[in-house]
């Protein structure tokens, strides 16, 4: 029994992005973490800041996983799910990594804002120089290690640069209330708070938005 | 059909722990029952806030005997998988409370308990209760019992739809709920099996218009084909595929006569059909299967099944099984989004087995894993303390 207490806490092992979206959540806000894999972020912001901290996951192996220790995660899908819940339901909604591979990014971006006050958005950034190079000097889809699988077995099927996301949110109205670009290995950078020179160097990128 | 090697104990004769409410039960139909009789069993102890108790709900043909071996046939209790010292219901940490429910006949008022005291047992004029019945009567029993706030109620098919009840019935008595392998209400699938079950009972000579106590006989044949029919639609293919195939008992060899050979599949359910008319009573069959037809949440909520639980600050967590085709995934998938609607905080989990609706009464250890870890992170969130550790052996004196 005890085994199966929820004792994850694994902040110093979690992946860079979730660390930095942690430190945008406010202490005892309502979260919803979309695409929450094992519940990591969750179970942190539980832990850590008081937080009722929610997850939805696509796959059942990482569901399965997720509940077994406790989280509060349930198997469902940012393009049909969101749709169900309430206007204003969560203080922060999170889609960490996930946004390039949903069917509809941009109804998903308006379902979040819809259901929270705010949205928290990671991706990986394809305006990156590696990725830019790979294509132009060896003219075949660009394999990195953010972009590591080939393009047909890829889940990742809106690929989108910072510059891309800037001009979504302008379209659609959203206010970005901070964001940042990081390396992989989350350096601190000069060129972080220029966006040309973000969306080049860049490995990931990471937006607060709320609705204007 | 097989006949048993032994004639059963009788029914009527085995005594139950039970509570009796002289006050009784006024039904949704209309007519009080009086006195009301909750049949139930109990395993662990209630600690002193009384905030560890956990209501688990039995199936259609289950009973309160969740943990002990049964005083009528002496098979196990029908979830010593689930419940028990260090399961996954941890009669260490919680206290467990199992009743029979309203209608059964285990012990609580049913079909065959007398009408008023020492009256003819109600038979067919048994009034048809509700899941919601169900639910006031175990609500009765967890008052006297002195529980204010379940820790957790937790049960699969009917006794999911239990849960679900209690939850919309209950918010605020109810800290998490564990609806396994159900539904928010029976399909047209369902009820139509049901109706095939209770037709056979029908048209049992012995069953006599449900009058079959006045003779002492059982309509024994129209029952087992009733639970024949419904224990097919509690396996998978793959299930009945994997344990018998084509194969034939004894010989093998082709028969001279049309019914000489006798498949494994149809000798198994014989064995289940004859077994099961020891332990169950034909109106009572009628009785659970007809309120389980009627449950239908979201009809009590004006059709919307997230109102029923507008509000809830209870924790779910919703389980299915992906080879259950009594109660699939889509219909867990469905109270799952309802729960959304209600912003309430639900985990959803499709438990991946080839052993059909049958699979949450089996060895499934995701299952097991994830009802455990559930439990833990809300008797975390619940502030219950962790189960005691065992007690050191003394040391040995010289």
């Amino acid at each position: 029994m005890n085994d199966a207490a929820p004792i994850r806490y694994v902040a110093k092992n979690m992946r860079l992005d979730l660390r930095l979206i942690a430190d945008m959540v406010t202490p005892g806000s309502r979260v919803l973490d979309i695409g929450c894999g094992d519940g990591t972020l969750i179970d942190h912001l539980f832990r850590t800041k008081g937080c009722d901290a929610r997850g939805i996951e696509i796959d059942m192996a990482e569901v399965t996983h997720a509940v077994a220790h406790g989280l509060p995660v349930m198997q469902g899908d940012a393009d049909s799910d969101l749709s169900q819940y309430p206007d204003g339901a969560f203080d922060f909604v999170i889609l960490s990594r996930t946004l390039q591979a949903v069917e509809r990014p941009r109804e998903v971006l308006r379902q979040m804002l819809r259901i929270g006050t705010r949205a928290i958005v990671s991706f990986p950034n394809f305006g990156h120089w590696q990725v830019r190079s790979q294509l132009l000097w060896g003219g075949r889809m660009p394999m990195t290690p953010v972009w590591s699988r080939p393009w047909h077995e890829t889940p990742n099927i809106h690929p989108c640069t910072i510059r891309d996301f800037f001009h979504l949110a302008a379209e659609e109205g959203y206010v970005i209330e901070r964001w940042l670009a990081v390396a992989e290995d989350g350096q601190r950078a000069p060129w972080r708070r220029f966006p040309a020179l973000a969306n080049l160097f860049g490995e990931q990128a990471l937006f607060q938005l709320r609705r204007a | 059909m097989d006949q048993p090697e032994t004639p059963p104990p009788a029914m009527a004769e085995l005594a139950h722990q039970h509570v009796v409410f002289d006050d009784g039960l006024a039904l949704e139909c209309g007519v009080v029952v009086r006195p009301l009789v909750v049949a139930y069993r109990s395993y662990g102890t209630l600690n002193a806030e009384r905030s560890n108790a956990v209501l688990v709900c039995h199936a259609l043909t289950g009973d309160q005997y969740v943990a002990e071996a049964h005083p009528l046939t002496g098979k196990p209790g029908w979830w010593e998988q689930v419940v028990g010292p260090g399961r996954p219901v941890d009669t260490n940490r919680y206290f467990v409370v199992c009743a029979n429910v309203l209608g059964g006949c285990m012990g609580s008022t049913g079909p065959r308990s007398p009408r008023g005291d020492g009256g003819t047992p109600w038979g067919t004029d048994f009034p048809p209760v509700t899941v919601g019945d169900m639910v006031r009567a175990q609500k009765r029993l967890i008052e006297h019992l002195g529980i204010a706030r379940l820790f957790a109620v937790i049960g699969g098919s009917m006794g999911g739809m239990h849960v679900l009840q209690w939850a919309a019935a209950y918010p605020d008595s109810v800290f998490a709920a564990v609806p396994v392998a159900t539904a928010a209400h029976h399909s047209a699938q369902n009820i139509a099996f049901n109706e095939v079950g209770r037709q056979a009972i029908f048209a049992d000579p012995d069953w006599q218009g449900g009058r079959y106590w006045a003779s002492g006989t059982r309509p024994a044949r129209g029952l087992a084909v009733a639970r024949m029919a419904a224990h097919i639609t509690y396996l998978s293919e793959q299930a009945l595929t994997r344990k018998f195939g084509r194969r034939l008992r004894g010989h093998g060899q082709h028969a001279s006569t049309l019914f000489g050979d006798m498949f494994e599949v149809e000798s198994y359910l014989q064995h289940q059909g004859s077994t099961f008319v020891n332990r169950f009573d034909a109106n009572s069959y009628l009785t659970i299967t007809r309120a389980m037809d009627y449950f239908d949440l979201a009809a009590e909520h004006d059709g919307d099944l997230g109102s029923a639980f507008a509000g809830t600050r209870t924790r779910f967590c919703i389980i299915s099984f992906s080879s259950d085709w009594l109660f699939p995934t889509t219909e867990s998938r469905a109270v799952a989004r309802a729960l959304n609607r209600a912003a309430a905080n639900v985990s959803f989990v499709e438990i991946a087995s080839d052993k059909g609706h049958d699979a949450f009464l089996l060895e499934e250890p995701d299952f097991h894993r994830t009802l455990a870890g559930f439990l833990a992170g809300c008797a975390e969130h619940a502030g219950l303390q962790p189960a005691p550790r065992p007690a050191l052996q003394p040391a040995a004196r010289p």
